[in-house]
């Protein structure tokens, strides 16, 4: 029924809005191509060099394959990127621009009036459905047996539980692992190898040099059985600040050792590792969301979206002249969850 | 059932197809189905190709990719990451990157091509909304195009995560953070999303799943959807000489619009070949593997779901209360909220503006943005919103440009995140009916045509031209809403409802510029008779 309008008829459906009326589609006005037997075939030969010119894009695409052949530096392999690129952008726009031009010239120029059809069915249409559908209504019976039609409801709405049951497995329920981290008492410090395993390397309270920052993890943590996730629970920044900057809550006066302090890493906004020191003002920045830390008054929260301080982890200093920690973090790590005051964190 | 029998290969082919699946009637149905030619009718064209060339180029990315993160140490060619742990996944993407010949290339097409479906998609929306293309009867498909929106965000998120870098990671890590915000529920939720404690060893897999199975499967299907919609409507077409409700006017799928078509997909194809040749987009070996403890400065996600991270910086930390010790983090959380503020804003516009101006009818013709003063106003204010939070979300940067501090940076977002839409809004506003003035001016005396000329009596004057018959129609042909008091219900009496409806309607209708009418129009030329004499009398046969 639709789209058999495929000539234009000048001024129809012609209808005033504000006392004006429509002109009517314009009359086509001829390009170019349209008059001259010449322009028009300067046109095609441009149109052909277009597709010349894309093939030429692929023939180069193919010869940078061979010619640009990587030799396993960054360099080569850009290059030769670079090349392809060029080959594949010549070879596509080539296409694409004289197609264009193609039926932008070329093709018939004239436009179109199509008429609409309203979008909603006749009334015969409609009255036809509704029929169809009152007598489905009345050959399944769905309306005069309530019986049925419930427990047929109810049957088809418990059966996706089972699901429920099978996603069951999805994951682990949290138990304590978000009360818990590698640390606890005695658990040297090592300083955070990166990305390259190699062995645990301890810290001397005498390597923390005022206005340094290290980056720590426990010792043994490679050995876990989950590195990364234990890392994402244990990382700490260690900094050594003058214990006159510092204003230590007399309760956690032996939570440092002579102005070295750790803190968790974690940002308790939404876990960004919080890696930014500032040395002048003895702020931490978080990369993420700028959430401003103060080391001076326990990671208090001086700016942005982080509401808790960050943990601070208590250390002392073993018997060989390691730094280790006293205890587990005495609160949890990381971003705020639903049951974070609901227990203690071990001492152990 | 042709008369007479093909004799070529071509026309032998034809008759074959003809009689297994009956092609004639698709040709008729949909051959001459007619396209309006206008810019803004493209965009959408654009976020259709770059989603085939997603299709492509991460079907090749699948040969390769390995979506696991068992540990392996890297001994590939690239020499600043030998001998680093990385997963198998990020391992992986660097063999795409730099062993697979041509993977780079892939990669890179892969990651522009979605970079600019979002772009395409997000224009695209705002056209619709500006030209009020999603009035009745394009709601619904108003509303599929919102899907669109998510899913591509979705589809988005799921593909950049895949090779797990550090920055993809810490994007992970940041919707764990907001996972675990829920009250209640977050904790176990986030458990069962990363399978355990985050990162643990799962995600990877799971995010590959719904990235090359469940999203693109939707996305296919939802898009369909929507083109089947646009065939069915038809399009909207611009006020114009000869457009009316009741056709559309434009070029023939064949063969006009489909050379067109055809040729913009490969120079779109071709666009994207010259991004992934020559600027680089997601370069993960620059980043390293994903470990919960470096972060580099500058973080930022992909641009489409940066307004979301923006808002994470601006909220502050006060919004996190504790109700009998347990936390509600609405610092974390309402970037959640505030996405559904956005979408569902977007969604139940049309039905509001509808209610507003009880224009409950069809509408084939669009708006010009300025003869709609206050949807545009409304839309700009929306804009402005979005793109403050946008900013936001690079506020570290621009304090460095900007030699500001990051807090001063910080509380201007925060003030412009509930100030900036209103400002949006007037100003919009203030403009929209001062171009209506304008167009009313150019209407009644004509376009300027920098000709001066002087008359009898010493005066100087500027020559107008009237406007012709097509340009005239374009400009004055518009419906401006009005303003429509509360009206009595059926049963005589002023409902409560309509009575509010009518309050906020005459706030945001009661300005307006009434649309030039036709005797009006002929009033002004009676006006004008002074000048047009001493026009006559200088100039003989010039136009009329
Ligand atoms: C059938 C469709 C798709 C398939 C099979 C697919 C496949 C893939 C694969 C295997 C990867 C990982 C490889 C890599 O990171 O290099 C990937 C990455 C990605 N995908 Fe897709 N994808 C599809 C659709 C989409 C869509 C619709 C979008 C966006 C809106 C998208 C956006 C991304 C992004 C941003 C990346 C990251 C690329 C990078 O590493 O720089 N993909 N995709
Ligand atoms: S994660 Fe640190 S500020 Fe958001």
């Amino acid at each position: 029924m639709t789209s058999k309008q495929h000539t234009a008829e000048h001024g129809t459906q012609l209808e005033q809005v504000n006392g004006f009326t429509n002109p009517g589609l314009p009359e086509h006005t001829p390009r170019l191509t349209d008059i001259s037997p010449a322009a028009e075939r300067t046109t095609e030969r441009q149109i052909a060099g277009w597709f010349i010119l894309s093939m030429i894009g692929t023939i180069w695409f193919i010869v940078s394959y061979f010619l640009f052949a990587p030799d396993e530096t960054m360099a080569s392999i850009q290059l030769q990127n670079m090349m392809f690129g060029l080959g594949a952008t010549l070879a596509l726009f080539g296409i694409g621009v004289g197609l264009v031009l193609w039926g932008k010239t070329l093709v018939s120029g004239t436009e179109v009036a199509e008429d609409r059809h309203p979008i909603e069915g006749n009334e015969e249409d409609q009255a036809v459905a509704l029929e169809i559908l009152n007598q489905a209504k009345d050959e399944s019976g769905i309306a005069r047996r309530p019986l049925l039609r419930n427990t047929l409801i109810a049957a088809v709405a418990i059966a996706p539980l089972p699901a429920i049951l099978v996603f069951r497995d999805l994951g682990p329920l949290p138990g304590d692992k978000m009360f818990t981290t590698l640390w606890g008492p005695g658990v040297r410090l090592c300083q955070d190898p990166g990305g390259v395993p190699r062995e645990d390397r301890f810290i001397r309270a005498e390597d923390v040099t005022i206005g340094s920052a290290v980056h720590v993890i426990p010792e043994g943590m490679h050995e876990s059985e989950h590195p990364l996730d234990e890392k994402a629970k244990a990382a700490v920044l260690l900094m050594r600040i003058d214990p006159k900057e510092l204003n230590t809550d007399p309760a956690k006066e032996d939570w440092g050792v002579d102005g070295i302090v750790a803190y968790s890493k974690i940002c308790t906004h939404v876990g960004c590792p919080v890696a930014l020191y500032e040395h002048q003002t003895h702020h931490l920045l978080c990369p993420c969301h700028q959430s401003t830390f103060d080391v001076t008054n326990h990671c208090e929260v001086i700016f942005g979206p982080a509401k808790r301080p960050l943990p601070q982890l208590p250390i002392a200093v073993d018997s060989e002249g390691y730094l280790v920690a006293q205890r587990d973090f005495p609160e949890p790590v990381g971003p705020t969850f639903w049951e974070i005051n609901t227990r203690e964190t071990s001492e152990q | 059932m042709s008369t007479t029998q093909p004799t070529t290969a071509v026309g032998k082919a034809a008759l074959f197809t003809e009689n297994r699946v009956g092609a004639s009637r698709l040709v008729k149905e949909f051959g001459r189905k007619i396209f309006p030619h206008h810019w803004s009718f493209m965009l959408g064209e654009v976020a259709l190709y770059s989603f085939v060339i997603l299709v492509l180029t991460g079907t090749f990315l699948t040969f390769w990719f390995k979506p696991a993160m068992g540990h392996t140490i890297y001994e590939g060619p690239f020499v600043p990451l030998q001998g680093v742990e990385m997963s198998e996944a990020y391992a992986s993407t660097l063999a795409i990157s730099f062993e697979i010949r041509g993977g780079l290339f892939i990669r890179q097409m892969h990651h522009w091509a979605a970079l600019l479906f979002m772009a395409a998609l997000s224009i695209h929306a705002m056209r619709i909304f500006f030209t009020g293309a999603f009035r009745r009867p394009r709601e619904v498909n108003w509303l599929v195009g919102i899907v669109l929106i998510v899913l591509g965000m979705g589809a988005g998120f799921t593909g950049y995560s895949l090779p797990d870098d550090l920055l993809s990671g810490n994007g992970l890590r940041i919707i764990d953070g907001i996972l675990k915000a829920i009250p209640l529920v977050g904790t176990y939720i986030s458990f069962f999303v990363f399978g355990g404690e985050f990162p643990g060893v799962d995600i990877v897999s799971r995010l590959y799943s719904l990235h090359i199975m469940v999203v693109p499967a939707l996305l296919i299907a939802v898009i369909a959807v929507h083109l089947i919609f646009v065939v069915y409507h038809k399009h909207t077409q611009w006020p114009g000489a000869g457009h009316t409700e009741k056709n559309v006017v434009g070029e023939p799928v064949l063969p006009t619009f489909a050379a067109k078509a055809g040729g913009f997909f490969f120079m779109i194809f071709g666009l994207l070949a010259l991004l992934s040749g020559f600027f680089t987009t997601n370069p993960v070996w620059n980043y390293g593997p994903y470990d919960p403890s470096p972060v580099s400065a500058g973080t930022q996600p992909d641009w489409y779901i940066g307004w979301m991270d923006g808002f994470l910086r601006i909220i502050p930390g006060w919004t996190e209360f504790y109700i009998f010790g347990y936390p509600i983090s609405f610092n974390i959380f309402s970037s959640v909220l505030v996405a559904g503020l956005l979408f569902g804003g977007l969604a139940i516009w049309p039905f509001v503006e509808a209610w507003l101006t009880k224009d409950y009818r069809e509408h084939h013709i669009l708006d010009r943005p300025r003869n709609n003063p206050t949807r545009t106003a409304v839309g700009a204010a929306g804009v402005v919103w979005y793109l403050n939070m946008w900013a936001a979300a690079s506020g570290d940067l621009m304090a460095v440009f900007f030699h500001m501090s990051l807090n001063d940076m910080i509380y201007i977002f925060r003030v412009l995140f509930f100030l900036g839409p209103v400002i949006a809004y007037i100003v919009t506003k203030r403009v929209c009916l001062a171009l209506q003035r304008k167009d009313r001016e150019i209407i009644l005396h004509g376009r300027e045509s920098g000709q001066i000329i002087r008359l009898p009596h010493g005066e100087f004057q500027e020559r107008h031209k009237p406007l012709n018959e097509d340009r005239l129609w374009s400009l004055a042909s518009f419906e401006s809403p009005q303003y429509i008091p509360a009206e009595p219900g059926p049963d005589g009496k002023i409902s409560k409802i309509e009575k509010r409806r009518a309050k906020l309607a005459r706030f945001f209708y009661e300005d307006r510029v009434a649309p030039v009418t036709k005797s009006e129009l002929e009033a002004a030329h009676h006006d004008h008779g002074e000048v047009e004499q001493s026009r006559k009398d200088e100039l003989t046969g010039s136009q009329q």
